[in-house]
């Protein structure tokens, strides 16, 4: 196939899915990157697949027992320069596609630190049944089902669930990652443009599941920091207790914010890694963790 | 005290309409075939030729009726699903409450996996391996009668949840904590481990047998490099079997022990470790997908070549790519979590091995194509399925590369383009090839041929409501829908569904197309009538014996004499007496006892458990002090047989 028509073709499904909000449709680097090499990898094995399909469609057909001016080779079953071609074929695409899952799984490690000049927002998350809590550690404010986040600025996250494991996933902005009890994931998104996008959880976690969807806003560093205030300014306090409260199963929880985040409060669910009666106070230092 | 553990009359959900009809409808199908063995008088018959049986090939059909009817029950989990999904967007919630709907995904899944495609698997290796060796029998039969039976005891607990109790909703991975005792305390997760445990024991028994037989019992001169190439993925299936299912029964054993006695294997506190479940869960789960597919590329590759007329292509080279599938399988399973946060180098290095496991499947695909030029090609509905397979399975192998890519997984794991990818590889190259294997080998069975015209029909069905069902999954997918969603709130999404919906009654359609191709053929089997016993002009020994076989096989056991199966049996014609096994109730009595134990410990009946397990040990010594255990045919009855059959005596 013809690179330019491929191209084309390639470009045509992401704008219909662009429509969609899908991970076709990226606004961010990670999401970017990560259409691109899918994209590639596409593009490399198209090249071996849609011609074996065509031999398939062409070879059957010519052969059919009833073509009498195709060839009866019964002894044609054996052939030294063949089996060399046929392992070597898929063995080269896989060298190709093999190259770029190696150098892919590096430069996108979701653990790795978005390279930027601008300051890492860093938000703490962890899943709950069935909603979604982000606390803001450096601001000490936390929100449910709703995260704000400074366009063009990294946003480190530090994951973990309070039970059951999910997913935090937004497509348009990228990788995914699991949430696990007395464990810490990390991951470092991104968002290059203003816009309202859809997260969700990509594991399944139970009957609330389907409801466990929040709004990333992306918004320019001034509204982030106006955020920041009008949050600071209302809602209830995140302690043990009021976390306790939240964690209780419920599910399509309206998105709130919280006014302050008792410290060591992310630490203390990681320690205890079974609320609701957990001390989420406390800070456990065997806390086991997913990285080295 | 209750005696009857945790169950009681509330156990049955009467509230519940959706369910509710299933059962009655389960209930009047069972009562009617019930009823009409009764009137027919066939229990007499139906004890001696096939309960009781230990003939391979006998085993081999009721494996292949149970996953024939496990197929309609997990496809029935299937179409609802879709139904619901194509409905439930915006605000509404579609007919099945997510209790339900989870339930439903959760035993599709289980169902299709364990009691669908493994018997299936199993039940043509069971029939086609040891006419293939130039056999008897396998070479442990009544351990093979027992195999199936405990399988059949585990499709039968798992059915039971719907009616009493309920079944997980875990999805059927049943990853803990979800699936631990906190998150799951219902009976459900005990029926999905109960079931899958004694079915599990029983497919255990059945590689062990498997490998036994093709490793000690082959014809005379049949030596490895002459054994037909589904003999080969028969015996790389069944290796995989005896070193991937103790893990899965190991794995399951802890998490049973989590669940009744309090231990923290995987559990969030007391120093559990839910990631060690994954691993585990997976390091059985990916040599599974190819204890599925191996077998049916060996299908492929018998009927490929009968149908091209000629044998088939670079047959080394086949073997040593089944050979290094089966060992490459073990290599690969944290692709199926490249999200869970391991490091750039462990994720790299196993989406390199997931890649290079793709190089032999790339090779037979190519074997295949070069098996089929320069060949006489005839389009019956066996060959059908298999070109169908080459096209789609090469679709399917590339969008499960493309997620051997960790970045490009990160975005689409756990989405529906996962779905769709699995479902490529299950349906496109698993279900198609049994489906091959159950036209091709049809009249070796029952000695008449299918009907063609219905095979045809359900064929495109099939293909095209795939195409259907599961290529607007890939779009949605890449559109952000993660999998088993009760609901959503994305309009875009429905259009995409509506689609996937019709593939699935267009799939329908095709179902319904086979079981009139099975009515049609019984009523025309005068007609369809093989005498020959070598319908297709195949070159193995299973076509060189009378069709359906005796239950000795072969009158005059064969000897092998050269490379091109095209098989030359010697011997001389004095026909001789032959042992053959007896008939043994043991597999059935195991299993009775078997669902017995299982159905008392989900239900926590803990005296049940002991008579169950009582009632098992007791028919284990009863069988092994039996005092006859092989029953000679006379040399006169295989003589008669074999003047009767002059087609294998001029073999």
């Amino acid at each position: 196939m013809r690179p330019g028509l491929f191209t084309a073709l390639l470009t045509s499904v992401a704008m219909v899915s662009g429509c969609s909000e899908g991970v076709l449709d990226p606004k961010g680097p990670i999401a970017a990157a990560e259409r691109e090499i899918l994209f590639n990898s596409l593009a490399i094995m198209l090249a071996i697949v849609v011609p074996t399909i065509l031999a398939t469609l062409g070879i059957a057909y010519w052969f059919r027992s009833s073509n009498r001016r195709a060839r009866y080779r019964p002894d044609f079953i054996y052939s030294g320069r063949l089996e060399l071609l046929v392992w070597s074929i898929p063995a080269m695409t896989v060298l190709l596609v093999g190259g770029v899952a190696w150098v892919g799984a590096h430069d996108l490690d979701p653990r790795k630190p978005i390279a930027s000049g601008v300051e890492p927002i860093r938000v703490q998350v962890v899943s709950l049944d069935w909603k979604w809590l982000f606390i803001y550690p450096d601001q000490g404010i936390a929100s449910v089902n709703h995260l704000t986040v400074p366009v063009g600025t990294p946003v480190s996250f530090e994951l973990t669930s309070s039970g059951v494991m999910n997913s935090l996933f937004v497509p348009q902005l990228g990788s995914q990652i699991y949430t696990m009890a007395g464990m810490v994931t990390r991951l470092h998104l991104q968002a290059d443009h203003e816009g309202s996008y859809r997260g969700l959880s990509a594991n399944y976690s139970g009957s609330g599941f389907a409801d466990m969807r929040f709004t990333v806003d992306a918004v320019p560093r001034e509204a982030f920091g106006q955020w920041i205030d009008q949050a600071r300014s209302a809602g209830p306090l995140l302690d043990a207790a009021t976390y306790a409260a939240l964690a209780k199963p419920s599910s399509a929880a309206v998105p709130f914010t919280y006014r302050a985040v008792a410290p060591d409060l992310f630490s203390g669910i990681l320690g205890s890694a079974m609320p609701p009666h957990g001390n989420a106070g406390l800070v456990h230092p065997t806390a086991r963790r997913a990285e080295k | 005290m209750n005696l009857l553990g945790k169950l009681s009359w509330d156990a049955i959900p009467l509230d519940q309409p959706i369910i509710m009809g299933a059962t009655a409808f389960m209930v009047l199908v069972i009562a009617t075939v019930l009823s009409f063995v009764t009137y027919k008088g066939y229990w007499g018959p139906l004890w001696r030729d096939w309960i009781t049986s230990v003939d391979h090939k006998r085993i081999g059909v009721m494996y292949i009726l149970l996953a024939l009817v496990m197929l309609l029950r997990g496809f029935s989990d299937a179409i609802m699903m879709r139904a619901q999904q194509a409905l439930a967007a915006g605000g509404a919630q579609g007919y099945l409450p997510p209790e339900h709907f989870d339930q439903i995904f959760s035993a599709h899944g289980t169902i299709m996996i364990f009691f669908m495609a493994m018997p299936f698997v199993i039940g043509v290796m069971n029939f086609v391996v040891p006419l293939q060796l130039g056999v008897r029998d396998v070479a442990f039969p009544t351990l093979n009668s027992v195999s199936f039976w405990l399988t059949a005891s585990g499709a039968l607990l798992i059915n039971i949840s719907l009616a009493v109790g309920e079944f997980a909703k875990t999805g059927w991975v049943a990853y803990p904590p979800l699936s631990e005792l906190q998150f799951s305390p219902g009976v459900g997760v005990d029926y999905y481990l109960w079931s899958l445990q004694i079915s599990g024991i029983g497919t255990l028994l059945s590689g062990i047998n498997f490998v036994t037989t093709i490793l000690k019992l082959r014809a005379p001169g049949m030596g490895y490099m002459r054994m037909p190439v589904f003999c080969w993925t028969a015996l790389a299936t069944s290796l995989l079997i005896v070193a991937a299912f103790p893990v899965l029964t190991a794995t399951f054993a802890m998490l049973l022990l989590d669940r009744y006695l309090g231990f923290h294997f995987f559990t969030v506190d007391g120093g559990g470790n839910a990631m060690m479940y994954v691993n585990l869960f997976w390091v059985w789960g990916h040599p599974e997908v190819y204890i599925l597919v191996l077998p049916a590329f060996g299908i492929y590759s018998e009927v490929v070549a009968t149908f091209s007329g000629k044998p088939l292509f670079g047959y080394r080279s086949m073997v040593a790519a089944t050979m290094a599938i089966c060992v490459l399988s073990f290599l690969v399973w944290l692709h199926h979590f490249f999200t869970m946060g391991a490091s750039a180098d462990v994720n790299g290095f196993f989406g390199v091995m997931t890649m290079i496991i793709a190089v032999p499947t790339g090779v037979k695909v190519f074997n295949w194509l070069f098996t089929m030029y320069g060949g006489r090609v005839r389009f019956t509905v066996p060959m059908l399925w298999s070109i169908g397979f080459m096209i789609t399975f090469v679709v399917g192998g590339m969008t499960g590369v493309l997620m051997a890519v960790p970045p490009a997984d990160f975005q689409v794991h756990n989405s529906l383009f996962l779905v769709a990818h699995f479902h490529n590889t299950i349906i496109g190259g698993v279900v198609f090839g049994l489906m091959a294997g159950y036209n091709y080998w049809f009249p070796k069975v029952f000695g008449f041929r299918l009907d063609e015209r219905w095979g045809k029909a359900s064929f495109w069905c099939w293909f095209i409501g795939f195409y259907l069902a599961f290529m607007p999954l890939y779009a949605v997918g890449l559109m952000g829908m993660t999998r088993r969603l009760q609901h959503y709130d994305n309009p875009a999404w429905q259009p995409w569904l509506m689609v996937a919906a019709l593939g699935s009654v267009v799939i329908m359609a095709g179902i319904a197309c086979q079981v009139i191709q099975l009515f049609v053929s019984v009523r025309d089997r005068r007609q369809l009538r093989d005498a020959t016993g070598n319908p297709w002009m195949g070159r193995t020994l299973e076509w060189f014996t009378p069709s359906p076989p005796p239950a000795w096989n072969f009158t005059i056991l064969p000897s092998v004499g050269g490379f091109d199966r095209r098989m030359q049996a010697g011997g001389t014609q004095d026909y001789k007496a032959i042992e053959m096994p007896n008939n043994s109730p043991i597999g059935f009595i195991t299993a009775f006892f078997a669902v017995i134990t299982g159905f008392a410990l989900i239900w926590h009946i803990w005296w049940m458990v002991g008579l169950g397990l009582l009632g098992a040990l007791l028919a284990l010594l009863a069988f092994a002090f039996r005092r006859r255990e092989e029953v000679e045919v006379s040399a006169v009855e295989i003589a008669r047989f074999g003047h009767a059959h002059p087609a294998e005596a001029a073999l």
